[in-house]
């Protein structure tokens, strides 16, 4: 079906379309919107579901933790501080191989009290075994939460993915959006690890010194092999549905020989800075990283490279920034952008291109 | 591209007319985005949404800095905010007004959309609905097609006297 919703919307059409058994979400803005309409389709029957209204986010995900271990679908929604709640459960969803989805929208920890995009919040659950991606447009939201259900659930993965939309530049955008229904895309869940509710057994017994290692290269092999399942996913994907991603998108990259690295929405609104730049003589190219774990292989080789970081961690610097610096062993000209709903134009991307300084870290709207 | 700041007030429903109105667009076979400035509003406080149209998809998200057309649904809102903030000049301003001088420069379009609401009993929680009668005034000025803007309306609020809200805003706009 062709529409336009908001990116909140999209996110629920989606789940809506995978049938999840057990949806388990406690509201937090700019969230809210996602599981107040997931709750309206359980109530109109429109999927059925259990939909538990839980206390916390905190128990939020060990809902969805005790209803995955049995062998079900599952999905929650939060954001910000909602998600630093839950921070304990998420690591634990994933060392339990869980393939729990769930959408985080991005927004800035407080104080100061403030509701709008940043991606630190997500970036501090980036070391707890969760596969995740970041995505750019209403329709992008739609079809990677419908991805990531299968991404997560593939055998040769078992590890939860987090979909990640920006705080409402995303969440609360209207833009076209097309419906689709997955059918054999999604195949049924098979849990090989699933306790027997009528026979029920131990789990997650203590793990001494001798074996525990083995269990933690387990979650970074799995990590490793989910690259190929998820190139594979988006490549079905788009024979079946005709709308194609990456690990990362790629705009005009080709012959550039600066590429602005960024990821959500900053990174579309990339594009159309690149093109201001070309119109200049400025051979520039965007990356958007999509997915952040597992880190996409990125062509960067003999160019320059200005990062813009929505987030920030303290005393060291931008996480991106900082994971291609790592990566690449390169000197970024990095930028810090857009935290707390910051507002960051085309116009301003482009000016951090034509400045850049490799080794130096810009903080946007602070004087130097 | 089509740019469109709404000037309104919180719980007038300028939210929802930027909503309805990029619908109509993509009715019309357009790209269209809609996104409101959320600050934190309260009723009666003054809110901006936005609405960009295009031939191809849309990439900015950032707001709309010069528009093509300001749609001001609470001319109350101009005391305190200047909502001719970098209008372009050949730029035009809407006005949800029983009469109008022209605003600076731009040329200047009206509609009593408030009586148009009451007269059709579009009143919800004391406050008139001015988001489906925009559409009308908005379509007369070639902004949307009024075939795309009844779609939209119909497709959001079904309520009939909505599209008959639009069909007066329509009427009534004199170009």
């Amino acid at each position: 079906m062709l529409t336009i919703a908001t990116g909140n919307k999209a996110v629920a059409a989606a789940v809506k379309e995978v049938k999840p058994s057990v949806v388990a979400a406690y509201p937090i803005t700019p969230q809210t919107e996602i599981v107040e309409t997931i709750a309206d389709y359980v109530d109109a029957g429109t999927l059925s579901a259990a939909y538990i209204p839980v206390e916390s986010e905190h128990s939020a995900m060990a809902a969805c933790i005790g209803a995955s271990i049995t062998g079900v679908r599952t999905f929650t929604a939060t954001s910000s501080h909602g998600l630093l709640y839950m921070h304990e459960m998420v690591n634990w969803a994933a060392a339990a191989r869980l393939p729990i989805v769930m959408a985080n929208v991005n927004r800035a920890l407080g104080p100061g009290w403030n509701i709008w995009a940043e991606h630190t919040d997500s970036l501090q659950e980036r070391d707890t075994g969760w596969l995740q991606v970041y995505v750019s447009t209403v329709q992008e939201a739609f079809d990677t939460t419908m991805m990531a259900f299968r991404i997560a659930e593939d055998e040769r993965v078992l590890l939860p993915v987090m979909v990640n939309l920006d705080g409402f530049t995303l969440s609360h955008t209207f833009q076209s959006l097309e419906t689709v229904i997955p059918g054999d895309y999604l195949p049924p869940i098979s849990l090989p690890h699933a306790i027997d509710v009528e026979k029920p057994c131990g789990y997650g017994p203590m793990t001494g010194p001798d074996d525990y290692f083995r269990f933690r290269w387990d979650i970074e092999r799995s990590m490793r092999d989910s690259g190929a399942v998820i190139n594979e996913a988006q490549r079905i994907f788009a024979e079946k549905f005709k709308r194609s991603y990456g690990m990362t998108e790629e705009y005009r990259c080709e012959d550039a020989e600066v590429l602005v690295i960024a990821m959500g929405t900053l990174g579309k609104e990339a594009e159309v800075a690149v093109d201001v730049l070309r119109n200049e003589g400025i051979k520039a190219g965007s990356l958007r990283i999509r997915w952040f774990r597992p880190f996409p292989d990125l062509d960067i080789r003999g160019r320059d490279v200005v990062v813009i970081d929505r987030d920030y961690s303290f005393g060291f610097g931008g996480i991106l920034a900082d994971s291609i610096r790592a990566r690449y062993s390169c000197s970024v000209s990095s930028v810090i952008a857009g935290l707390g709903g910051q507002e960051v134009t085309y116009n301003d991307i482009a000016a951090f291109v034509r400045d850049r300084k490799p080794g130096t870290e810009h903080w946007f709207g602070v004087k130097a | 591209m089509y740019e469109i700041r709404i000037h309104s007030r919180g719980g007038q429903g300028g939210v929802t007319a930027a909503r309805l109105i990029a619908l109509a667009a993509f009715r019309d076979g357009k790209y269209a985005t809609a996104f409101p400035f959320y600050g934190a509003e309260r009723r009666g406080a003054p809110v901006v949404s936005f609405v960009r149209i295009d031939d191809l998809p849309i990439k900015i998200y950032s707001q709309i800095a010069s528009p093509d057309l300001v749609v001001v649904l609470d001319s109350s809102v101009m005391d305190s905010v200047d909502v001719l903030h970098g209008l372009k000049a050949e730029g035009s301003v809407f006005l949800n007004a029983a009469h109008s001088e022209s605003i600076g420069d731009h040329r200047t379009y009206h509609v009593d959309l408030t009586g148009i609401a009451l007269r059709n009993s579009l009143v919800v929680a004391g406050s008139p609905i001015l988001n489906t009668p925009v559409l009308g005034a908005l379509a007369k000025m070639g902004v949307i097609t009024v075939e795309s803007a009844k779609k939209a309306i119909s497709e959001m609020f079904p309520d009939e006297r909505n599209t008959r809200a639009a069909e007066e805003a329509f009427q009534e706009l004199a170009l």
